[in-house]
């Protein structure tokens, strides 16, 4: 039952992995790598590693999106 | 070179480096098989040895605690970076948000949200402050905890606008905190050389497993680390903020 | 099964490193450049991995445990993913203020010295 959970847990982290390489305008990235940091988490989870998902959770649910996004609106200002 | 030629050699690069991951991965144990002994030896050890039931914390902030200095280290240093890079320059000036036509003000976020904002950001503040003082007991600890922390002035300024969270955090009480974080623990340090052990010991009272307060420096080491994660993250988004809402161009 | 977990490492890394290669947009890149790195994560947290294990924390476990997965590769692991982010911030702080600079951002336009 495990390792059917880890496998799933591995399957999403590949496909969403690829999506954010394969998606090249960094706005829409931004979401697909808020949705591979949570299959990231959850992988982690299913690997029993508590801390190290709750890290990934913190920080790719919070603090990454949000420098993308702010450093995404600071170029668009300066290109008007 | 030209886009074609770095494509081509990119494309020999990677090949030589899948063959190369490859032969190396293949010669890892299998997936699931046993572990180290070190890792044997420290899950049984380490709790009846500095009375915690989190190894991992017992092993980031006592048995390898000064590979968590150094990666403290590079998260100040990360930030400071940050900050130098995002000061403003020679030509640019902190201006503040201010609406473009004068006869009308910026409409406020709805109340609805602001309350939201408020509420939830308090919450935060709470759950950061439950994980980092639970990091000998539970998954969690001063890493995890100091980004919750910082998280909630995320969603303070998501909810109402920038001149509140500015008015709330000043940026000389950030950068204090992330300081007091990092020399705290290399003061914390120096408290196993003053006992007569050496740097980082684990030299204060162990307390019994299971309460709040056992396992020694590592409760006194998860505090400093999240007060300096915390700081160093809220620096990390002010910085970025004020860059996009603050700092224009003087026109000349 | 281990096929498939180190695979995914390899292949996690690789494509992060085309995406850093073929990118024309600087953020673009810093972001494959986090998928690049979080495949070293998941190689540490495998290679400690057992099967049955249950995670290394020491409260309310049943009657009967079995053995706890690698706490070490957790450690390492652990304050890997925080510097991990505060780093890529650094380099968005470079991508902001080479924008101001440059005007663009795209790497195949960036030119190596402005006179």
């Amino acid at each position: 039952m495990s390792e059917a959970v880890i496998a799933v847990a591995m399957a999403w982290v590949a496909v969403s992995g690829t999506a954010v390489v394969l998606t090249r305008d960094p706005l829409r990235q931004a979401f697909v790598a808020g949705f591979f940091g949570l299959g990231l988490a959850f992988l982690y989870l299913s690997l029993q590693a508590a801390d190290v998902a709750l890290s990934q959770i913190v920080v790719g649910a919070i603090a990454l999106p949000l420098i993308v996004l702010l450093s995404l609106a600071k170029v668009r200002k300066d290109r008007e | 070179m030209s886009r074609r030629a770095r494509l081509a050699f990119f494309a020999v690069a990677a090949a030589a480096l899948a063959m190369t991951l490859g032969a190396g991965l293949a010669g890892l144990p299998s997936f699931g098989g046993q572990v180290t002994a070190y890792a044997r030896m420290l899950n049984r050890l380490a709790p009846p040895q500095r009375h915690v039931t989190d190894v991992v914390s017992a092993i980031s902030f006592d048995y390898r605690g000064i590979d968590t200095l150094f990666e403290e280290f590079i998260l100040l240093g990360a930030v400071a970076g940050i900050s130098v890079l995002l000061r403003p320059l020679s030509d640019e000036a902190r201006v503040l948000p201010e609406d473009k036509a004068p006869d009308r003000a910026i409409p406020p976020p709805s109340p609805a949200v602001w309350l939201l904002a408020v509420i939830l950001s308090s919450l935060l503040v709470l759950a950061g402050i439950e994980t980092v003082t639970h990091g000998q007991l539970t998954p969690g600890g001063g890493f995890q905890g100091g980004v919750i922390l910082a998280s909630a002035s995320y969603v303070a300024y998501l909810g109402t606008n920038y001149v509140t969270v500015e008015r709330f955090q000043p940026a000389p009480l950030l950068e204090a905190s992330d300081g007091v974080g990092a020399s705290g623990y290399v003061f914390i340090g120096l408290l196993g050389l003053l006992a007569g052990a050496s740097f980082l010991s684990n030299v204060v009272g162990l307390g019994v497993t299971g309460n709040l307060i056992s396992g020694g420096t590592i409760p006194l080491l998860n505090l400093v680390v999240g007060v300096e994660v915390a700081g160093g993250f809220a620096i990390l988004a002010s910085e970025f903020l004020d860059q996009t809402v603050v700092i224009r161009t003087r026109r000349r | 099964m281990s096929a498939l977990a180190y695979c995914l490492v390899a292949w996690l890394f690789l494509i992060g490193i085309y995406g850093v290669v073929t990118s024309r947009n600087l953020i673009h890149l810093v972001v494959c450049l986090s998928v690049a790195q979080s495949a070293t994560d998941i190689l540490l947290l495998e290679i400690g991995y057992r099967s049955g294990g249950h995670a290394p924390v020491f409260v309310s476990l049943p009657a009967r445990p079995g053995p706890a997965v690698d706490a070490v590769m957790q450690a390492l692991a652990l304050t890997d993913v925080v510097v991990g982010a505060a780093v890529t911030g650094l380099l968005l702080a470079l991508v902001v203020q080479l924008h101001k600079r440059a005007g663009t951002l795209d790497p195949d336009a960036l030119r190596a010295t402005r006179d």
